[in-house]
């Protein structure tokens, strides 16, 4: 809950200010859309660790946080950035070589989960899953989840319905709320006090940041307050649940933001032939994150021309005849 | 009789499963294609459905992932996660959505893999996870999935059951707490497979033009029964039209 008139911040202060290392961290968006790459690329930059990270189907921001070694536990319902990498590759490979421990939820779990946390309750239930391994196998064991206090003990219950058939159910499956200490978003508007505005599709943004202690959220455009309050009924997150309002333009690049930029075809193909190889890997690091200074930066490293071809068309919201192979 | 693709026959193939009305749930990838080219050749006021919330997308273009973009654009209601799976667990809406899905292995009965091989703890390939999977086999009324026909892809047991089809044969889906719905069919690029009624197994529906049931049977690790097979009808000449000048002119998917 925060008033602040004015919470206007550079991307780094607020990075500093609120992803610290070890923090509970839950990034917006799906898969190649309208992700936070500007400030999780900060967070690259700033070497934070052992990131605990939340999110219901990520792709490029969850794959370059555990890339750069950011992340030490995930829950995740998916990670996988479409048509550029069916599966997230450094997610992949972390996993496999057992270096961040993975909790699975299906997408639906996983928004109930933030939306329990959103309501202030400890759960939600759903019939999701029932008769599945997403029940069975647990990611963090029984040991880790008791005397850890961040993590409830169980991954999730199955009960039978308490109001025996009612509603046609027979079982149900609690999910635990999920907490955040922050949550970070790129939207497309916002005023200087926090209020929010996302075009397109929300995905689960608002349910994220409802439940977090902290919201950062950056934007396209700083807009002024009594235009976003011509259209209310255009708003989706309130002022008083965002800390940090951080004008970035082009923020979710590498990924789309509808209305403003596609996805950019030759840096996710680019991305993709750099984490498929180990080698590789650490040279695109230091090219493209820690070789810039800024988000502004790697905009300026990509180019006016390439930057260009993935505007959006004003008519659909996205760059029509884009090459994407 | 023209040339195509085995993947341009999938296409098709599961395009031709998709009745006129139905709410089609679409995966990543070559489902979206299925669901573009059925509403050009066999069910115009179907509804296409993404787990991202957006309903009845305008598809110019066709997308690389369900959050792409091209799925905002001219839809009824851009609606939330917490909105599409609701719409998918109610059963009012929920048993007219079919869902269109692929997995990296599957067992007789429909139980979909997407998440490891090997060890959940320490597994030897790991997959992207459920995402919407899971909910959708969980909530609607009929299923679709897209499989490539190998014997490590058609296996006995699933490594990790992350979608539950029919899970271990008839009622079981009632007596875990599912909906009645459950999966109808499998296309391969051999191959559809559909599920008895009586026994809920998998058997050998039809095979796609040139393909034997032997073939089939080789390309498995389990039996299934091959005596109700018949032989499908190749992509007519329109209906490839539709899927290469319609759906993917920059052969995005089909390639």
């Amino acid at each position: 809950m925060n008033n602040a008139e004015d919470k206007l911040l550079d991307l780094t202060a607020a990075v500093r200010r609120y992803v610290t290392d070890g923090c509970h961290l839950s990034i917006g968006g799906f898969t190649i859309n309208r992700n936070p790459m500007a400030a999780v690329y900060e967070i690259m930059r700033q070497r934070v660790r052992n990131l605990h990270l939340y999110a219901h189907s990520n792709g490029q921001g969850v794959d370059e946080l555990i890339g750069a070694g950011c992340v030490a536990a995930l829950e995740i319902a998916y990670a996988g950035s479409g048509r550029f990498a069916p599966t997230c590759i450094r997610f992949r490979k972390a996993v496999e070589a057992g270096t961040v421990a993975v909790e699975d939820y299906s997408n639906y779990q996983m928004t109930l989960r933030f939306l329990a946390g959103a309501m202030g309750l400890p759960f939600l239930p759903t019939r999701s899953a029932l008769g599945s391994d997403i029940i069975k196998k647990w990611g963090f064991r029984a040991s880790r989840r008791k005397s850890d206090p961040r993590l409830p003990n169980h991954k999730l219950v199955v009960i039978d319905n308490p109001f025996e058939g009612w509603g046609n159910a027979q079982r149900l499956v609690l999910v635990p709320a999920i907490q955040p200490d922050v949550t970070i978003l790129h939207v497309q508007q916002a005023d200087r006090q926090g209020t929010v505005r996302i075009e397109g599709l929300p995905f689960t943004d608002v349910e994220q940041a409802k439940s977090a202690r902290h919201v950062i959220v950056t934007c396209e455009e700083l807009v002024a307050t009594d235009r976003l309050r011509e259209e209310p009924e255009r708003n989706q997150l309130p002022f008083f649940c965002v800390d940090a309002v951080v004008p970035v333009s082009m923020g979710a690049y590498p990924t789309a933001c509808y209305r403003h930029y596609d996805y950019d075809p030759v840096y996710l193909n680019n991305y993709r032939q750099a984490a498929l190889d180990d080698d590789r890997y650490p040279d695109y690091l230091d090219e493209f994150v820690y070789g810039v200074e800024s988000h502004e930066a790697l905009l300026d490293r990509i180019g006016i021309d390439q930057l260009s071809r993935i505007q959006a068309d004003p008519r659909t919201g996205y760059a029509v005849g884009l090459d994407r192979r | 009789m023209p040339d195509y693709t085995g993947r341009e026959m999938m296409a098709i193939a599961a395009a031709r499963q998709i009745n006129d009305g139905d709410i089609v749930f679409c995966g990543t990838g070559i489902s979206m294609l299925a669901a573009m080219a059925a509403k050009h050749i066999c069910a115009p006021s179907s509804v296409i459905f993404f787990e991202t919330g957006a309903v009845d997308s305008r598809l110019e273009e066709v997308p690389l992932a369900v959050a792409d973009s091209r799925v905002m654009y001219g839809t009824a209601v851009n609606g939330s996660l917490a909105d599409s799976f609701a719409v998918m667990q109610n059963p009012w809406t929920g048993r007219r959505v079919v869902g269109i899905m692929g997995a990296a292995q599957i067992d007789p009965y429909g139980n979909l893999n997407s998440t490891v091989i090997g060890d959940y703890s320490r597994p030897r390939v790991r997959f992207s996870g459920s995402g919407g999977a899971c909910d959708v086999a969980s909530f609607v009324g009929r299923t679709i999935i897209f499989m490539q026909h190998e014997k490590r892809k058609f296996v006995r047991q699933v490594d990790y059951l992350t979608s539950p089809g029919w899970l271990g044969g008839p009622g079981q889906r009632e007596k875990k707490g599912l909906s009645a719905g459950g999966p109808a069919a499998v296309i391969t690029n051999l191959a559809l497979m559909g599920f008895d009624t009586q026994t809920r197994k998998m058997f050998l529906q039809g095979c796609f033009p040139g393909v034997t049931p032997r073939q089939i049977l080789d390309n498995m690790s389990f039996e299934v029964d091959i005596s109700r097979s018949r032989e499908i009808a190749p992509p007519s000449e329109e209906e490839l039209r539709i899927l290469r000048e319609v759906c993917d002119p920059q052969r995005l998917i089909l390639n």
